[in-house]
């Protein structure tokens, strides 16, 4: 084994003055601003916590919500909130849920955990993280507070055209306020799924491989993963529904060879493993939960990672089941009621992992195990009452009952707040020193357990009598006065069970004292936090070998708490943190993430703008804004990332030494460009899905007579489009082996290349007459064709940009990041090109 | 790394079988959907998206079936327990998840096949 006595620069890590040296380097690299500055710290720490309150905050809102249609529904006929209200109440209430809160709580609880759990200083790109946080914020108060001015959304949370489309069903902004206002959230979730996966496969600590990675990493990267091909759809759909609201193209309008069912598809295409994007991170709560307090390893480690990884997949297979009831031949149902009971049995593995470990372990009590039971109870019944709604004849009697509304909460209410609840108390020490009362606990267990039930099970009951969902009202002849009433008695205990919780969390803790280190006993890495904790996450970054490091590793606390591990010290006064291979996790560099800004704010507002400003049709200021906002992203990028370190290599201690740059795969921002072209290549693929679908389903499609686009401009575009991508390749070889003049020359004909590729491409429709209002076929192909010329503008501009660093000199034969990530941007765009001009221009009408 | 002649394994082999289900469950759903469009004539026989739905079932629980004979082939002879930090480790624990996948797979192939048997036609 290494010696660890020895520190970075060979200095002894036993003397206490070289240790306090070091840690006060530390202290001062990581330290948030303070004052009026908070607001522009990044670090995960910080950002995190922001994360997760306004994501608590949006919560309560809707849980308010949830309690004034309650009162409303309470007993029959009732006249508290008006049926107008009452809608927008349902619809915020399931949107804010689902949008503002199910999804960020996971995503912020991650941002705060992963780097812990993973032995990193920090996760590799802060400052985006503070972008998607403020995305996020602005987005939420945007939406959330439509209500309070009449003008909130109230189709449902799942929008169903054309109740939505037409201004003649929904007058008003509504329907624009949560197309616009969730599409921009949609981004800023995407955003976060990136780099939570780019953390979690390269910022583990070196050891760690894929096999020792902490259950909830694997969560982690799972369900980022779903995200990246599940929003997409949606994003896309969200384009199309608003390209119809705002002027007029009939994707949803079947009077012009449109198709609401579309929506529905896209729709669901993304909501159903939404579903599962919400309950996975919470069962990974219970897997770090369960093993603490069970005091032993997890039982079935590769069990959990299979449940895991399964459910990943089947869950987009699911989607139809939500559409039973529209038509469909019998055979595709059949599909996905055999996928939707498939998918019980991963789901089942889980909780069976969980039993089997609390059996083979010896289980102390604690208020995160309380709420963990909890958890499963009511998840199980969620989990039957779902193998039941799975099954086609069932759900045509169940469809759109109050049946539905109690298995979905059964499912999200034990499959994601009780195990958040649990997860919550779990970790208050980890992220504030302190534990929150155990007392309290108990007593906001137990009402919010009972009153769920109340409130809850009696809505099956009144769903199988015949109880519609989303009415705001309901005669007394019904015979449904009954189970409503105790429904909202149950509603009111639950909410002052959970009323109990946040008092808890909220109060002040001045003369508590702080914990000691490691509080729960727990084995994994995140309870290397000191208490009460530092910024710079972890001491020293570890070498892993197994694992429950802090059970099974000797004297491992004290060693990384020594700095006897790697990057023990910020020599430089910087950020750093160790970038390590996907599988094996062997160290491969030292990145060097950046500090406080303002610049993520001023560019989230900014970008939030666009889609306000867009909402209310000020089309001059959309433009404005677009245009600063993508001004101060380029002065972001150009000041902050890819920048070329005053000395190639860094001694990170135990006699290895790192480089601290390195482009192509081996560099983390290679790996955010190659997931979020996925995520992009996935929106593309909906349009083609659109496209394909109306040629399947409508004879009409296209219209007879038309010419479509032609082939002439469509070919012109598409060898347009192989030539840039070819000169962008060629670009990063020659910068590459030295020749940078041909290298800046080819960038500059790539660019003029880009943005002729997207004339010619639009020139096509253009020339042919294809009108895009009058029929949906000219509206897809326009869709299609605008979104790939979008793409070469930006891409266009990634060029410019490239080019213009090659001059100022900070990119360089050896230092090339910048081009190595567009041309990867490139490959992904003449791959679309190929595909749109494919599509369009061949199939159907030319072949 | 070339290690004992055994065959390394990686996230992708880890995500094959999933994924084989995926394009069965994706071929399978689009094959009877197109024959069946605009679903219009719901008594259309469809026998020769049955016959499809079968060959890919058949082609799909081979390839399944191949890759967890891959791993199993490997991880049968092992002796470590996939919980510590080595080369030996990693490659028993995704050998074994590989397992666990491809049988997950292999069910829902078999189950999402169904219908195929049952059903003849487009109502």
């Amino acid at each position: 084994m290494m010696n660890r006595e020895e520190g970075a620069t060979g200095l002894d890590q036993n003397d206490p003055e070289v240790r306090r040296g070091q840690e006060e380097r530390l202290r001062k690299a990581w330290a948030a601003p303070a004052g009026w500055r908070y607001l522009s710290s990044v670090n995960n720490t910080e950002v995190g916590l922001w994360y997760v309150g306004t994501a608590m905050i949006f919560m309560l809102f809707a849980g308010v919500l949830a309690l004034g249609m309650r009162v409303q529904l309470a007993v029959p006929e009732n006249d508290f909130l008006s049926a107008d209200l009452y809608s927008q109440f349902f619809t915020m209430h399931g949107t804010v849920m689902m949008f503002l809160f199910a999804i960020p709580i996971f995503e912020s609880l991650s941002l705060i955990l992963l780097p812990q759990l993973l032995g990193s200083r920090e996760l590799p790109f802060p400052r985006v993280t503070a972008f998607a946080f403020w995305c996020f914020f602005v987005g939420g108060v945007f939406v959330c507070g439509s209500i309070f001015f009449g003008a909130g959304p109230k189709g449902g949370w799942f929008m169903y055209p054309p109740l939505t489309t037409q201004e003649r069903f929904t007058p008003g902004y509504g329907p624009d306020i949560w197309l616009l206002g969730l599409s921009f959230i949609e981004i800023a979730a995407l955003v976060a799924a990136v780099e939570l996966i780019v953390g979690t496969l390269k910022c583990r600590a070196p050891g760690m491989r894929l096999n020792l990675m902490p259950l909830y990493a694997w969560y982690v990267l799972v369900v980022a993963g779903m995200i990246l091909f599940a929003f997409p759809p949606l994003i896309a759909g969200d384009i199309l529904f608003e390209l119809e609201r705002l002027f007029g193209w009939p994707f949803f309008d079947p009077s012009r060879g449109g198709d609401p069912i579309l929506w529905q598809h896209l729709f669901w295409i993304f909501g159903h493993p939404e579903v599962y994007v919400i309950f996975l991170p919470a069962i990974a709560l219970l897997a770090m939960v369960v093993p603490t307090f069970a005091r032993r390893p997890i039982v079935g480690y590769s069990w959990v990672v299979l449940a895991a990884v399964g459910t990943g997949f089947i869950s987009f297979g699911l989607w139809v089941h939500h559409m039973y009831t529209t038509g469909l031949p019998a055979i595709s149902l059949g599909f996905f009621t055999a996928a939707s009971e498939v998918v019980a049995i991963p789901t089942g593995v889980q909780i069976f992992v969980f039993l089997a470990t609390c059996l083979a372990g010896r289980v102390i009590y604690s208020v995160p195990m309380l709420f963990a039971a909890g958890a499963l109870a009511i998840f199980v019944i969620g989990g039957l009452t779902g193998v039941m709604v799975a099954m086609a004849p069932f759900d045509w009697q169940a469809h759109d009952s109050y049946f539905v509304v109690a298995h979905l909460h059964y499912v999200l209410i034990g499959g994601m707040l009780f195990p958040v609840v649990a997860g919550i108390h779990y970790y208050w020490p980890m992220i504030f020193g302190k534990t929150l009362s155990a007392r309290a606990g108990w007593y906001a267990f137990w009402p919010m357990f009972i009153g769920f039930n109340i409130a809850f099970f009696p809505m099956h009951f009144s769903g199988l009598m015949g109880m519609p969902r989303r009415v705001w009202t309901y005669p007394e002849e019904m015979g449904v006065a009954l189970p409503n009433l105790i429904s909202t008695i149950g509603a009111f205990i639950f909410a002052a069970g959970f009323l109990i919780f946040v008092l808890d969390a909220v109060r002040p803790r001045k003369n508590q004292p702080y914990e000691k280190r490691n509080p729960w006993n727990a084995g994994t890495l995140e309870w290397l936090a000191e208490m009460p904790g530092e910024a710079w996450g972890v001491r020293s970054v570890p070498i892993i070998e197994t694992r429950y490091p802090l059970w099974q590793q000797p004297n491992f606390i004290k060693d990384v708490s020594a700095g006897r591990f790697y990057l023990p010290d910020a020599e430089e006064g910087r950020r750093e943190t160790i970038i390590t291979s996907v599988l094996a996790a062997e160290p491969e560099c030292v990145v060097r993430v950046p500090g406080p800004s303002h610049v993520p704010l001023v560019a989230a507002v900014l970008s939030g703008l666009v889609f306000i400003f867009a909402t209310f049709h000020w089309w001059l200021l959309t433009g404005a804004t677009a245009i600063a906002a993508g001004a101060v992203i380029i002065f972001w990028l150009w000041r902050g990332t890819a920048e070329i370190p005053e000395k190639p290599t860094k001694d990170v201690g135990l006699g290895l030494t790192l480089p601290l740059y390195r482009s192509g795969p081996a560099s983390v921002g290679w790996w955010a460009m190659f997931i979020t072209m996925f995520g992009d290549l996935t929106a593309f693929l909906s349009f083609l899905f659109g496209y394909y679908y109306f040629f399947t389903l409508h004879a009409d499609f296209p219209p007879p007579g038309t010419e479509g686009p032609g082939v002439f401009w469509p070919s012109v575009a598409a060898g347009l489009f192989v030539a840039t991508w070819l000169a962008v390749e060629l670009s990063k070889r020659t910068n590459r082996s030295g020749r940078v003049t041909a290298a800046r020359l080819l960038m500059a004909m790539a660019a003029v290349g880009a943005l002729a590729a997207a004339g010619a491409l639009l020139w096509g429709p253009h020339a042919t007459g294809l009108d895009p209002v009058a029929h949906v076929y000219p509206a897809t192909v326009w869709v299609i064709v605008i979104w790939v010329a979008l793409h070469a503008a930006i891409g266009c501009v990634m060029l410019l940009y490239c080019l213009a660093r090659s001059l100022a000199g900070r990119m360089t034969p050896d230092h090339d990041k910048d081009i190595s990530n567009v041309t990867l941007y490139w490959h992904f765009t003449g791959l679309q090109a190929l595909l749109a001009v494919a599509t369009v221009s061949l199939f159907p009408l030319a072949v | 790394m070339h290690f004992f002649g055994r065959t390394p394994d990686t996230l992708w082999t880890l995500i094959a079988a999933p994924a084989i289900w995926a394009i069965h469950f994706l071929a399978s759903y689009v094959a009877a959907a197109y024959a069946c469009a605009p679903n219009a004539d719901i008594f259309r026989d469809i026998g020769g998206v049955r016959v499809f739905i079968g060959i890919a079932t058949v082609v799909s629980l081979v390839l399944i079936a191949l890759f967890f004979y891959r791993a199993w082939r490997d991880w049968r002879r092992r002796t470590t327990g996939g919980d510590r930090g080595t080369r030996q480790d990693q490659e028993g624990f995704l050998e074994f998840a590989t397992m666990l996948l491809a049988s997950l797979s292999f069910l829902g192939v078999l189950l999402d096949a169904t219908p195929a048997l049952f059903i003849v036609d487009c109502r």
